[in-house]
């Protein structure tokens, strides 16, 4: 059974000067758990509003529709309070750039110890004792728990702030381009520490990110969003070797590799407006496959193969009669 | 359709740039009660002897992780920063010592792109304003109906196209990937001949990247211009430069033809670098070869080889001996006391 499943999950938000952003449209996945799902996708695509959506951490006005459900038990329908008593006990999430947003004022171990006292996992000596073993769990001595944020590198910060995501003994781990400005052995380093979390304490990540490399690294599958919406899905090796979408496909090609010899090339134009409804495939203007159908019909996520599915007209045997 | 008259490029004559033993310091402040105790003044030594020439029609990427003084070396290139020891020169001319006025004519034909086009365009500038700037800083470009015409030739050669269609823009109303061409455009209109490009992508989306990327790759083919790449993305260096400089804590410890270095890298710290950096197939991840730490404070540079505490096959005579760059195949240069003895294989 999956730990973690989202079902047609929609977020809209309110835009100040009247209109609607419809910024996750009809998102699904599972997770299993132990399992490592990458959500790839480019600025504005939607991926960190769904995760924040998976949190319930959306600013007021934002609206969500759909089912998230964690270990079977729906979390989404239950509205705050329901959502208050899985957070962080269930689904934690390190946020992007949280290694910026550590408090200067306090020490790196009484914020990891704060949520454990407010969730009631842990308190007193107990707590203590558990930040500092969180805190040799992600590579740090627990002794430097004494020492305060503007003490610790960069690094050393992101992996405070992963311990502070686990305080309270998450199933589920939510992770927000947790690399991006960091060095790339420093990325490394993190890398291999989520890999090692996950397959140490049985947790399952959740991890968002613009760089596909990252999860063809890190993720056995990845689900690759554009314009609010998944547009492919498979087993990481497949996405690459037989990407079905041609968003997947150029966006490989996009990107460049240490020993790669071919030409990388950029996809021409920018994603649709989310903020006035999509006709036809959002990704028509940019694909270099489109055709007739592509402009009337917007396609659905179909099963192209083994748990791999992508949302393009032409894995669908119905269009080689209109190509 | 250059109006500014530009020497001839002669593949002969001295590189465009050539950076001799540079040396650049920031000072470390004592703080009041480290003036009173009559603490000795101290400084960083950001960058500690370096040397590196970017010839025109060249691409040369400048890699390293943060702290390792690559941005510093760009700055100082420019004159942005004063050198403490070594010499610039540009286009044969020693610019070290230049005061700023003699500078001034210079800095036309040496332009830098920063990283960040959210933050180098005034929002308040049209595109248009915004790239004929730069010629009403310099006082060139004629009359107004020139520099109209250069401003729309600079945007053409930027591959902003059709340039009336962003004339009158703002840059809030382009994307990431045009802004980033409306400042490369800005440059351009100055008929620059060494542009130094500080991460000119790494604040894009992954699928426009690659078209800057192009665009600078074109610009350089063409062959009066040389561009000084500063990347942290090896990925990038292998793909569009001709040859990469790998910096450790304010010294170049690799140097060599990007394919070369990429495939054949000597210096166990570039091996490292190598070895992290995620490949885009899932079939080809390696078994990454993570060095422990960060780049060290280059307060407090190790004595002998400064990579030493890092260093995965370090030995006791690294903890003494500070190695020169030697090199190890034509053109290709490594500084370690492993290279060149015969202990590593060269390939």
């Amino acid at each position: 059974m999956s730990l973690l499943e989202a079902k047609d999950l929609n977020v809209w938000f309110d835009l100040p000067h009247g209109g609607r952003l419809h910024a996750v449209q009809g998102v699904s996945f599972d997770v299993k758990e132990g399992e490592r799902l990458g959500l790839v996708g480019e600025s504005g695509c939607g991926k960190t509003t769904a995760l924040l959506a998976l949190m319930g951490l959306l600013p007021p006005n934002a609206e969500v529709a759909g089912s998230v459900t964690v270990n079977g038990d729906e979390i989404l329908a239950g509205g705050e309070d329901a959502m208050r008593r899985r957070r962080w006990t269930d689904v934690a999430m390190v946020f992007q750039g949280a290694m910026n947003a550590l408090n200067p004022v306090k020490t790196v171990r009484s914020q990891i110890v704060e949520p454990m006292q407010l969730h009631e996992v842990a308190e007193g000596a107990d707590a203590v004792r558990r930040a500092g073993e969180l805190l040799e769990l992600v590579g740090i001595p627990a002794s430097a728990g004494r020492r305060y944020p503007h003490e610790f590198s960069g690094g050393m910060r992101q992996r405070a702030a992963i311990a502070m995501a686990l305080a309270c003994d998450p199933r589920i781990l939510l992770a927000d381009e947790p690399t991006t400005a960091l060095d790339v052995m420093v990325q490394a380093q993190i890398l291999e520490l989520l890999t090692r979390l996950t397959a140490d304490l049985g947790l399952t990540l959740l991890l968002v990110t613009h760089d596909l490399p990252v999860v063809a690294q890190v993720c056995e599958k990845a689900a690759v969003m554009y314009a609010g919406e998944i547009v492919e899905a498979g087993p990481v090796d497949t996405l690459f070797h037989d990407p079905r979408h041609p968003y997947t496909r150029l966006l490989f090609a996009a990107t460049p590799d240490l020993f790669g010899e071919q030409d990388v090339v950029s996809i021409p134009g920018s994603p649709p407006r989310l903020d006035r409804s999509i006709t036809g495939c959002p990704f028509r203007d940019r694909c270099d496959s489109a055709f007739d159908r592509c402009v009337v019909e917007r396609p659905v996520l179909l099963r192209v193969g083994a748990g791999h599915s992508a949302a393009c007209h032409l894995n669908d045997p119905m269009s080689e009669t209109v190509a | 359709m250059s109006t500014v008259a530009l020497k001839t490029p002669d593949p002969a004559a001295s590189p465009l740039l050539e950076v001799e033993g540079l040396v650049a310091t920031y000072p470390i402040r004592r703080g009041i009660v480290g003036a009173l105790r009559r603490e000795p003044h101290r400084s960083v030594h950001a960058v500690d002897g370096i040397s590196f020439t970017v010839r025109r029609g060249e691409m040369v990427a400048l890699v390293g992780e943060s702290g390792c003084g690559k941005t510093t070396t760009a700055q100082t290139v420019l004159r942005l920063l004063d050198p403490v020891a070594g010499t610039i020169r540009f286009d044969g001319t020693d610019i070290t010592s230049l005061t700023p006025r003699a500078m001034r004519p210079l800095r036309r034909r040496m332009q830098m792109i920063y990283q960040d086009p959210y933050e180098s365009l005034d929002p308040r500038f049209r595109v248009r304003q915004a790239v004929e700037e730069p010629m009403l800083v310099h006082g060139i470009g004629g009359s107004k109906a020139e520099r109209r015409e250069r401003v729309i030739d600079a945007m053409r050669r930027a591959e902003l196209s059709p340039p009336e269609l962003y004339l009158e823009r703002y840059p809030h109303e382009l994307s990431g990937g045009q802004r980033q061409r409306v400042s490369i455009a800005a440059s351009l209109a100055l008929e620059p001949e060494l542009l130094v490009a500080d991460e000119p992508v790494s604040m894009l989306d992954v699928s426009v990247r690659a078209g800057v990327l192009s665009l600078l790759d074109r610009l350089r083919r063409r062959g009066d211009v040389g561009i000084l790449m500063i990347t942290h993305d090896l990925s990038t260096a292998a793909h569009f430069a001709d040859r990469i400089v790998v910096m450790y804590l304010g010294r170049v410890v690799e140097e060599g033809p990007a394919r070369e270095v990429v495939r054949h890298p000597q210096h166990p710290y570039t091996k490292a670098l190598l070895s992290v950096v995620p490949r885009r197939d899932p079939r080809e991840r390696s078994t990454p070869q993570i060095l422990v730490g960060e780049t060290p404070d280059p307060v407090d540079v190790p004595a002998g080889c400064r990579f030493h505490p890092r260093c995965p096959v370090a030995e006791d005579r690294c903890r003494v001996i500070d190695p020169e760059l030697v090199t190890t195949s034509p053109d290709h240069l490594a500084a370690c006391v492993l290279v060149g003895s015969g202990e590593t294989q060269p390939t």
